[in-house]
């Protein structure tokens, strides 16, 4: 036990520079692809929620490219985008689009059929009552959403590495080949640590967004 | 203002929801559309507001067809009020009750001015207007409902059940509070319900509907003196019927005059008020006779350490009904809310008589033994 912790701050301070440059990478490789997934996904998914049928068409195609291999869709990325971390961010951008998808779709259309009536009844035009009823009431479904994509994002960031992007994903790809326990341990703490962090940010987020009625008490 | 013209609603399977309806409604009239499920009540409101497509006939609001105006103008210009509420939760009580005037682009002031004008109408204070919805009571919530509806100066108002889930006391505060609106703002109001209670008692004329037919359209009167046919007499009920006797109908005829205190007297005043005419509460009104409240003995015994003056020490809490109002009403309201009496006001809120539970038995004898049987007991009650 107690080599593990000479290990363990061995390689702490060993790669204290590189493990602050990797960490930064996962984070911007995970958070590029959860940003580009949150400008598409969220719009795509309201105006699917307004169109049933092609709503199916393409839940069910994104679902599929949700059940690809992620080192499968990576590597495929190679012929089309070659290495680094742009094909990462467009691999990982594609794992981000159907929780977000999903939720937004889910969220805007379990909003209460009489509320939409009575917005209706009012005189609001379609889109006014997208913005002023349906999305402020589906914002917690999306964040949650968000939040699901943001872990899964940091976490097969790691994966990256495997093309040339970097990330904390070097650690752990570098101990296996020279049989570096510490190594792996080292990069997948950090990616939980990272994982976590962000889940806990965007919490804050969520409750920020969610509009104050639905938090009051009742 | 409103008129119905053959107005059809076929759904696909060649079911008649609403078949070749003819109504004219007038500017201030308050209609009920009564009948039970399936009528086709509901369908002919939600015609009105375009909320459903007639499948042919006319719909006509001050002589313009409703089909040649943008459903979603017309919408904002018609109140609509539903049974679920529909409050929307994200949003506060002020931006609740200016929603349409939202839609219509009123500017900041205008509409601020409007929600603090309107909360004032429904009795609730205007903090509330900084509530949300979930922390009002359903009560509460439909007051704000019936708002939204009025905010924009809209004329005509369409109600679908709106008072249908609330409990019966509220339900019953409501109803008062919605024909005082709609009487001192001269609103037109269509109201879809299955009560007939609740019809009786706010429409000006109802609309009895059965199989997207109308069986009989007549004010609530004829319609309980002269029910068209066999349907209708068993839709509203033969004890309905009976009660409805000619003798002793509005609260008139058999109210007494109250025993009043004005508000600058004192408490001592008022207590002896009280044992000189053998009553145990007095009500309290000002210098023009309009009714502020009431002072019970309860009310002086728990008072008279915080203060010595009537204004202070009554409850203005206090259930009336309008002179001319039925007989009948003030009774179920006096049983429903277990109140010793119920005080009288003219239009101006002046008290001009009231209302006790001795006239329940009145009420209960006659309906049982009949008038003669009820004449002679009082007679002979007064000759004692």
């Amino acid at each position: 036990m107690g080599e593990f912790f000479t290990a363990a701050g061995d390689f702490l301070v060993n790669n204290k520079q590189e493990i602050l440059v990797k960490t930064w990478e996962q984070f911007y490789i995970s958070m590029s692809a959860l940003l580009l997934g949150i400008i598409v996904a969220v719009p795509v998914g309201v105006l699917l929620s307004k169109t049933e049928k092609v709503a199916k068409v393409v839940m069910g195609i994104t679902s599929v490219l949700q059940t690809l291999p992620s080192l499968a869709i990576l590597a495929l990325m190679i012929p089309i985008l070659g290495v680094g971390k742009i094909p990462a961010i467009v691999a990982l951008f594609i794992y981000t689009l159907l929780p977000i998808l999903n939720n937004t779709f889910i969220g805007m259309q379990s909003v209460n059929k009489d509320l939409r009536g009575a917005g209706m009844s009012m005189g609001m035009t379609k889109l006014q009552s997208i913005y002023l009823v349906e999305f402020p009431l589906a914002i917690p479904v999306i964040m949650a959403g968000i939040r699901l994509s943001a872990v899964y994002a940091v976490s097969w960031a790691t994966l990256a590495s495997y093309i040339g992007a970097g990330g904390l994903g070097d650690f752990i790809f570098n101990g296996l080949n020279l049989y570096q326990p510490e190594f792996i341990i080292g990069g997948a703490v950090f990616v939980t640590i990272l994982a976590l962090l962000i889940d806990f940010i965007l919490s804050k987020v969520e409750k920020i967004a969610t509009p104050k009625g639905l938090r009051v008490e009742r | 203002m409103l008129k119905l013209e053959n107005l059809s609603k076929v759904y696909r399977g060649g079911k008649k929801a609403v078949d070749d309806l003819n109504i004219e409604i007038k500017k201030g009239e308050f209609v009920a559309f009564i009948g039970t499920s399936g009528s086709g009540k509901t369908t002919a409101l939600r015609m009105i507001n375009r909320m459903i497509e007639p499948t042919s006939g006319k719909i006509l609001i001050n002589d313009e067809d409703v089909r040649k105006k943008n459903p979603v103008t017309l919408r904002r210009s018609i109140g609509y009020v539903i049974q679920q509420i529909g409050l929307m939760p994200h949003m506060t009580i002020r931006e609740n009750i200016t929603l349409v005037p939202r839609l219509l682009k009123w500017d900041k002031e205008k509409k601020e001015k409007a929600a603090e004008e309107l909360i004032k109408l429904v009795n609730l204070p205007e903090s509330y207007l900084d509530l949300y919805p979930t922390q009002l009571s359903g009560g509460q919530q439909q007051r704000i409902g019936v708002l939204r509806a009025l905010a924009a100066n809209q004329d005509l108002i369409l109600m679908d059940e709106p008072f249908g889930a609330l409990d019966p006391i509220t339900r019953d505060t409501l109803q008062d509070l919605m024909k005082d609106l709609q009487q001192r703002l001269g609103k037109t109001v269509v109201f879809v319900t299955h009560d007939m209670d609740e019809a009786i008692k706010l429409a000006d004329r109802i609309c009895i509907m059965h199989d997207g037919k109308v069986v009989q359209y007549d004010t609530p009167d004829n319609i309980l003196s002269n029910p068209a046919n066999q349907f209708v007499k068993d839709f509203i009920g033969s004890h309905r019927l009976v009660q409805e006797k000619p003798s002793a109908k509005v609260v008139d005829d058999v109210m007494i005059t109250p025993i009043t205190i004005s508000l600058e007297k004192s408490l001592d005043d008022a207590i002896h008020k009280m044992v000189k005419s053998r009553v145990d509460t007095l009500f309290v009104v000002d210098g023009n006779n309009i009714l502020k409240g009431y002072l019970s003995v309860e009310n002086i015994t728990s008072e008279r350490h915080r203060t010595s003056s009537v204004a202070d020490a009554m409850d203005k809490d206090v259930f009336f009904v309008y002179n001319n109002s039925r007989l009948q009403d003030s009774v179920r309201r006096i049983l429903r809310r277990n109140l010793k009496n119920i005080p009288v006001v003219d239009s101006d809120h002046r008290l001009v008589g009231l209302i006790t539970r001795a006239h329940i038995v009145d009420i209960v004898y006659d309906t049982i033994w009949g008038d003669e049987a009820a004449e002679e007991v009082r007679n002979e009650a007064s000759n004692e």
